[in-house]
């Protein structure tokens, strides 16, 4: 049962879930890993960790991921190996050409994994549907191999000195339908640093009107919090993205997070579920966020803030 | 230009749940249906594209008689025409071997999907679909530059943190769409109306073709380890959240 898992990086740097999907690999066979780059050796080092037997670079002219390189370098090794088992992280990147490459070679295909294992040698993948409210196995019938996207920060990351072989692998270049030009940084802000602040009240859709923005705003004054929001409420642009928590937004982990009105959809879980105390408002008793939450209220975010206004 | 978007009639579940006898999915009676967010975004810049540089928006779905409220949505914020297709399974890969059949047919300068469905949260469809049209792609777009003389489109691509990756992509295409990328429009009551008589172009695919994966049992997630409820009035709440972030940040 071979496992083949691709590394993800940017700006030089591998990306932490990279070690994730070797932790999640490794259980299942033994781990070949994948560095596409235009300068793979650099990055050798930071795969080259305990239960990867293989580490294979494949040169690419691009700076920075372009998804038609990197289809044709995956497709190549799926070709030549014949990995029962493909992880890719459940990242943007992957979500530019995974599904294009088990689309095209016939591979079983899932994403936002959370659980994978072996029964025999059918793989079953564990994921979510309808709102993370319900679980679901899945196989993957007629088909050789499988590719799966996995889900970030659900496996801990591998570690540990590894020594792997390594040996590079020539892969014709793919003419880039779509091409890198330059990385933009998120628009800068002086007013807070959210990733700085010990307790955070967070609202989320719930909300309901952008009226009710300036009350809870008011409310986390009070208590002493910094405002932080889901992400529907800054594409509405009803409070800046330099207050977004999630994955496309900021990387939280105060010792306090008061979440009212967030479904605790993955995106957004990945950005706080590590955070030291997590308690959530919702009016749905079985929305997500209670499944991350230490403390839940199935309850009316208005009358809660309402009643919370008094004691602060 | 003739722009497509895929869209998708989401289904939700709500606080209480039953399986189907078979255990495979939730019974239908449990879930309520409505337009996948992402794809409302997406109809919107198909929508702001055709302003500009004139054409049609052809909205296309898969799903049976029952998803047709989300394309009359879309056809009151103002799309063209609509195809609905039936018989498709619905894993991302069967979805998009039936989408692809309608979509090529239909000569696109540009095929808009959402990033993802929020009830299976995939984030493959789009992806696969370029894949079987042969066409360039890119995924999670947040903003769309596209230029009819060279038939190329500036797009940004928005990573993990916020990054932006700004590509040059060739056209046709199917981009990925992104929330936040435009303000959809609401539709009026008259246009609603008007939307409702809109004739719905119904095709049937053959479907087979390996699915992407077939669900083997559906069930509710443990909830070990999950919330400690607080229970009561409103002030009993807010008194126990009060006492625990005292405790806590003291
Ligand atoms: C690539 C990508 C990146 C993303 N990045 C992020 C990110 O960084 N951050 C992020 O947050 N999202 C992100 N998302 C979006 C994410 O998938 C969800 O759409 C979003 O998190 C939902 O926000 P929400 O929970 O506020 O809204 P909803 O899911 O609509 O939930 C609203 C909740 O409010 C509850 N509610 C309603 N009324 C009340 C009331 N009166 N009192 C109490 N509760 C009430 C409802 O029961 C519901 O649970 C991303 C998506 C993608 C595809
Ligand atoms: N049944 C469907 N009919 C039409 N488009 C769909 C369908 N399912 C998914 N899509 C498109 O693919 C996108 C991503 O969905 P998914 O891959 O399921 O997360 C959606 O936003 C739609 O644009």
């Amino acid at each position: 049962m071979s496992v083949l898992v691709v590394a993800e990086h940017i700006r030089g740097q591998v990306r932490d879930v990279t070690r994730e999907l070797i932790a999640a690999g490794r259980e299942l066979g033994p781990v070949t890993v994948a560095v596409i780059a235009r300068d793979p050796s650099a990055l050798v080092g930071a795969v080259d960790v305990e239960g990867v037997e293989e580490i294979v670079t494949v040169e690419v002219a691009a700076a920075e991921f372009e998804n038609d390189a990197y289809q044709a370098a995956v497709e190549a090794l799926v070709a030549s190996r014949q990995p029962r088992v493909t992880l890719l992280g459940f990242t943007v990147n992957s979500m530019g050409y995974g599904p294009a490459v088990a689309a095209k070679l016939g591979l079983g295909f899932a994403s936002d994994v959370h659980g994978v294992v072996l029964e025999g040698d059918a793989v079953i993948a564990t994921r979510s549907f309808y709102g993370s409210k319900v679980s679901a196995e899945l196989e993957f019938p007629g088909a050789e191999g499988v590719l799966l996207l996995l889900r970030p920060t659900t496996w801990a990351p591998a570690e540990g000195p590894g020594s792997a072989r390594v040996s590079s692998v020539e892969v014709p270049a793919a003419p880039s339908r779509a091409r890198h030009l330059e990385l933009v940084e998120p628009a800068g802000s002086t007013d807070v640093d959210i990733t700085q602040a010990d307790f955070l009240l967070s609202i989320g859709r719930g909300i309901g009107e952008q009226e009710n923005v300036e009350r809870f705003a008011g409310l986390a004054g009070k208590m002493g919090a910094t405002l932080t929001v889901s992400r529907p409420l800054v594409d509405a642009g009803w409070v800046p993205a330099a207050r977004q928590v999630g994955q496309s937004g900021k990387t939280v982990k105060p010792s306090v997070y008061l979440a009212f009105g967030i479904s605790g959809a993955v995106q957004h879980l990945a950005g706080m579920k590590t955070s030291g105390t997590i308690i959530a408002v919702n009016t749905d008793p079985e929305a997500a966020i209670f499944s991350v939450a230490h403390y839940g209220a199935s309850a009316d975010m208005f009358g809660v803030a309402e009643e919370l206004e008094k004691l602060f | 230009m003739r722009v497509v978007v895929c869209v998708k009639q989401v289904l939700q579940l709500g606080d209480e749940v039953e399986f189907t006898a078979d255990g495979l999915d939730v019974d239908p009676d449990y879930l309520d249906a409505a337009l996948n967010e992402w794809d409302s975004f997406a109809t919107e810049e198909a929508l702001q594209l055709r302003e500009r540089l004139g054409g049609e928006v052809v909205l296309v779905t898969c799903g049976a008689k029952e998803s047709e409220p989300a394309l009359r949505r879309c056809l009151a914020m103002g799309a063209d025409r609509a195809i609905r297709i039936e018989g498709a399974g619905g894993d991302p890969f069967s979805v998009a071997r039936a989408l692809a059949e309608v979509v090529r047919a239909e000569s696109p300068d540009l095929v808009l999907c959402g990033v993802q469905s929020s009830d299976a949260v995939q984030a493959a469809t789009g992806t696969a679909l370029a894949e079987l049209l042969g066409l360039p792609r890119t995924a999670v777009v947040t903003s769309v530059d596209y230029d009819e003389g060279s038939r190329k489109a500036v797009v940004d691509r928005e990573l993990e943190g916020g990054l932006r990756d700004r590509v040059e992509v060739d056209t046709p295409a199917v981009l990925t769409i992104q929330t936040g990328i435009n303000q959809p429009r609401y539709a009026n009551l008259r246009a609603i109306k008007q939307a409702e008589q809109v004739e719905i172009d119904v095709r049937s695919t053959a479907g087979g073709g390996t699915p992407a994966y077939r669900v083997r049992r559906m069930f509710l997630p443990a909830r070990g380890g999950g919330a400690e409820m607080l229970d009561g009035s409103p002030a009993e709440i807010a008194a126990r959240i009060a006492a625990i972030v005292k405790e806590r940040l003291a």
